[in-house]
């Protein structure tokens, strides 16, 4: 009895202790991403195309002085094109020190902090779906589902392409 | 202790240390005797020494201990210096940067023990000075080893230290006093801090019960903290293993004490035994280069190392970034620089919130005035910050140059003026390769042999010369020799028989343009090397390299005087004039180096070839490149009858870049846009202009 009691709170302790993901709406699922990646969260601002760019990449930007790539998570997840709208974002993303990346999503919401114990691997139910390249897990918050995205996947990764 | 955060000083001076011994051995070569080179060296060997012993680098701390030891017995005057003693210590030298190289890959020194270059030097050390003080390096040799394998293998590390006469004397005596012998091997946690402070304590419980006779590493070297986190004693006691072991792990941040009898006689006779092999051999011939029994024992413990512990493995990225060493009085100026730049934005500051409308005006102009002429000084020098002298790319040539000599048997002398011209660090880093090439060529096939150098009546050693100066916006590097010269004849020969020109043009070329297809790609092929007068070789790799730093090479010969190659660089490439051009909405800058003319062309002018538009610009075609086409811009006016073409070149190459607007020359700076995005090289950073928009920049060489 008392060691179960020990567990307990060593569980509880793992909770408290687990990773901060930032949430972010694009389309009509939520998407965690890292904190630990996330170097800033800026308003959509003028993206200059670079042609003959992968598609997925929107361009860059000018950030205080730094030319920083844009990347389109919908044209590389597969899915409609980018809507601009006031809730729009840019999230610069820091893989290594020298060499940051934007994302576009739809709407960042909240930061949750994430157990192991609420995050599920991702199980391929249908063995097509191409977007388990890009998860690391699925994470349960309150009534909702986050999927947890494998960040370095998702930019270095190939494109989705829909079956 | 980690010592990670010190990793980037240690490169830092392990490098200077390496290029000083390398300069040092060099002169020492041409005068065996000067001992100031000689305690140069031996300061070198022994500072580079302790700190891969700090960085705790063992293999690199041993090659130069041997160096260094070679060192001391020629300070003393126990030995002279020998052309195969300096032949040794290069290659030690390279062995040590082959270490750097993967410290600096890795931050692990790797497993290459490099026992040949270590066997080698103590043979001949101990050749010098007499059979007697062989068999004490080699005994520790294998001692080294032995105590290295049991320690891959099992805890009780102990088990491999090896006894002297004169401790296996007191170790009888023991026995007869009826005194447990006992190997101890402690081990500390590896948290502990003050390593030495806890030995101590180790020790002073041991001495209560007992008398320690040997310890590994040395006293003195445990009170120096010179160990990792164990080491090793032979126990002389009357108390049992587990009184002993309770006493030293009754010291706090001891992990484990592990303790056991420890067997001296086999030991003892074992190591006799190779002992007396080692003298009788090293007695034979005292000269011997290479111990032959040390070396196999040796060979045979380097591999029962590597099987026992699997190399490490390679991380991905350097383990340190690239950095820049910045003269204090540099930073000084950009300091006061900063700190005028602050007092100029408190001016503008004040004038906004005064209220006098009439004084703003002019107060206003003043401090933008003000403003420009601090960042304009402040540009210049961050400039200077970045600029590196030449001479840490050069200083590793004199060397090359030196083995050159001895491969090809030809004597020549490599002379050098400049190095403390300074370039940009971008450029600096690139400059080194092509600059050997074009070394190798002149000390190759530039130089005659020393027999016909006498008999053209020249002096027999051959003279290479590496100029750097400083020529207006530009820096020049000269590689020139005073060898043959290029025979332009069987250069002209060769290019019609490769088809690379046809005997008319070859008629109407001039020797200068005939020297210049040297440059072409199809002249680098090895097997032409001989038969076109030892010219060529890879030259055009030299040419693109250059190319893309921004710069051009030149060359010129006169035959039986020697050639020469004229490298012109920018002195910077961070910061470049551009030509801003619109098309469509978007708005792109062309480097103005690139840039020959600007035209206006008829549409009706256009002529096509195959298919291509090209257009006739004073007697030469040009071929046209529709850059909305390629950059797959909606064209803003199709129709236009009038084109506005900007002619750029890439090398001889020219063509014609179709643009919408022409929008001024600009200085810009140069930005990268990262390694994710993929545009098939046309674009070649990007810059910020006035407005914070971005303007992306053509790659003219790969649209031409």
């Amino acid at each position: 009895m008392a060691m179960e009691n020990m567990n307990d709170v060593q569980n509880i302790e793992v909770a408290s202790e687990g990773k901060q993901y930032i949430v972010v709406k694009i389309g009509t699922e939520q998407y965690g991403i890292d904190i630990k990646y996330v170097d800033n969260i800026v308003r959509n601002q003028r993206i200059t195309r670079v042609p003959k760019a992968q598609h997925y990449f929107k361009g860059v930007i000018n950030l205080r002085g730094e030319i920083i790539p844009v990347m389109s998570l919908r044209l590389k997840f597969g899915l409609e094109p980018d809507e601009y709208t006031n809730a729009t974002r840019i999230i610069i993303i820091k893989l290594e020190p020298q060499s940051a990346i934007g994302i576009i999503v739809d709407e960042v919401k909240e930061v949750v902090t994430l157990g192991e114990e609420s995050i599920e691997k991702p199980s391929a139910t249908d063995p097509t779906d191409t977007m388990i390249q890009y998860l690391s897990g699925v994470g349960k918050h309150g009534d909702g589902l986050i999927s947890l995205l494998n960040i370095s996947a998702v930019i270095v990764g190939k494109e989705r392409e829909l079956a | 202790m980690d010592v990670s955060q010190y990793l980037e000083i240690f490169i830092d001076e392990t490098k200077e240390h390496l290029q000083s011994l390398s300069d040092q051995l060099m002169i020492l070569e041409q005068e065996p005797e000067n001992m100031d080179t000689i305690n140069e060296i031996f300061r070198a060997a022994h500072s580079l020494k302790g700190m891969a012993g700090t960085m705790g680098y063992k293999r690199m701390q041993r090659l130069t201990h041997d160096m260094e030891n070679v060192f001391q017995e020629i300070r003393s005057g126990n030995m002279t210096v020998k052309p195969e003693l300096v032949d040794v210590l290069f290659r030690g030298l390279d062995a040590l940067e082959k270490y750097l190289a993967s410290i600096l890959e890795t931050s692990d020194e790797g497993t290459e023990d490099n026992e040949e270059i270590i066997n080698t030097l103590n043979a001949i050390a101990n050749g010098e000075t007499g059979a007697k003080q062989q068999d004490e390096p080699a005994a520790a040799q294998i001692q080294n080893a032995v105590e290295e394998v049991s320690a891959a293998s099992e805890g009780a590390k102990y088990t491999g230290i090896t006894i002297t006469d004169y401790e296996k004397n007191t170790f009888e005596k023991a026995k007869s006093q009826n005194q447990n012998i006992f190997g101890i091997t402690v081990y500390l946690q590896e948290t502990c801090i003050l390593k030495a402070a806890r030995a101590f304590l180790v020790f002073k419980a041991l001495e209560e019960l007992g008398e320690v006779i040997k310890a590994v590493p040395d006293v003195q070297d445990i009170e120096d903290e010179k160990f990792e986190l164990d080491f090793s004693l032979v126990y002389f006691t009357k108390e049992s293993i587990e009184k002993v072991k309770a006493a030293i792990e009754n010291v706090s941040e001891v992990k484990e004490a592990v303790v056991g009898p420890f067997e001296a006689s086999e030991k003892i006779q074992e190591m006799e035994k190779k002992q007396e092999a080692e003298a009788a051999k090293s007695e034979d011939k005292s000269e011997t280069p290479k111990p032959a029994a040390t070396q196999q024992t040796a060979a045979k413990v380097a591999e029962k190392l590597s099987d026992a512990k699997p190399a490490a493995k390679k991380a991905a990225k350097p383990a340190v970034g690239r950095t820049v060493r910045v003269d204090i009085e540099k930073l000084d100026v950009l300091m006061n620089l900063v700190s005028e730049l602050i007092i100029a934005k408190n001016g503008l500051v004040s004038i906004s919130s005064n209220d006098s409308e009439t004084k703003n005006e002019a107060g206003f102009n003043e401090q933008i005035e003000y403003l420009e002429s601090v960042t304009t000084n402040l540009h210049e020098s961050v400039m200077k910050v970045r600029m590196v002298p030449i001479e840490s790319v050069v200083n590793r040539f004199p060397r090359m140059i030196r083995d050159l000599s001895k491969k090809l048997g030809k004597k020549m002398e490599l002379h050098m003026t400049g190095e403390e011209t300074e370039l940009d660090r971008t450029v600096i880093d690139e400059i080194g390769d092509p600059l050997q090439h074009l070394l190798r060529n002149s000390a190759d096939h530039g130089l005659e042999s020393n027999e016909e150098r006498i008999a053209l009546g020249k002096p027999e050693v051959g003279n290479i010369y590496l100029d750097a100066y400083q020529d207006g916006n530009n820096v020049n590097i000269e590689v020139r020799d005073d060898g043959a010269g290029i025979n332009v004849d069987k250069v002209r020969n060769k290019a019609i028989e490769k088809g690379t020109i046809t005997p008319e043009q070859a008629e109407n070329m001039t020797d200068k343009e005939i020297i210049d297809l040297l440059f072409r790609p199809s002249f680098s092929t090895a097997e032409q090397i001989t038969d076109v007068s030892g010219r060529g070789v890879g030259l055009d790799v030299v040419k693109t390299k250059i190319e893309g730093l921004g710069g051009n090479i030149e060359c010129k010969s006169v035959i039986g005087e020697g050639s020469s190659f004229i490298i012109r660089l920018p002195l910077t490439l961070a910061i470049i004039q551009a030509l801003m051009v619109e098309l469509g909405t978007e708005k792109y800058a062309i480097p103005l180096g690139n840039i020959q003319t600007i035209e206006d062309v008829l549409v009706s002018d256009i002529k096509h070839v195959q298919t291509k538009e090209v257009i006739n610009l004073r007697g030469s075609v040009i071929p046209l490149i529709r850059l909305d086409q390629i950059l797959d811009i909606e064209p803003s006016n199709p129709d236009a009858e009038n084109l506005t073409v900007v002619i750029v070149n890439k090398g001889d190459k020219l063509a014609g870049l179709v643009v919408d607007n022409l929008i001024g020359q600009q200085e810009i700076v140069i930005k990268s846009i990262g390694n994710y995005i993929n545009c098939s090289k046309m674009i070649g950073g990007a810059t910020i202009l006035g407005d914070g928009e971005i303007a992306l920049i053509l790659e003219v060489n790969t649209l031409v």
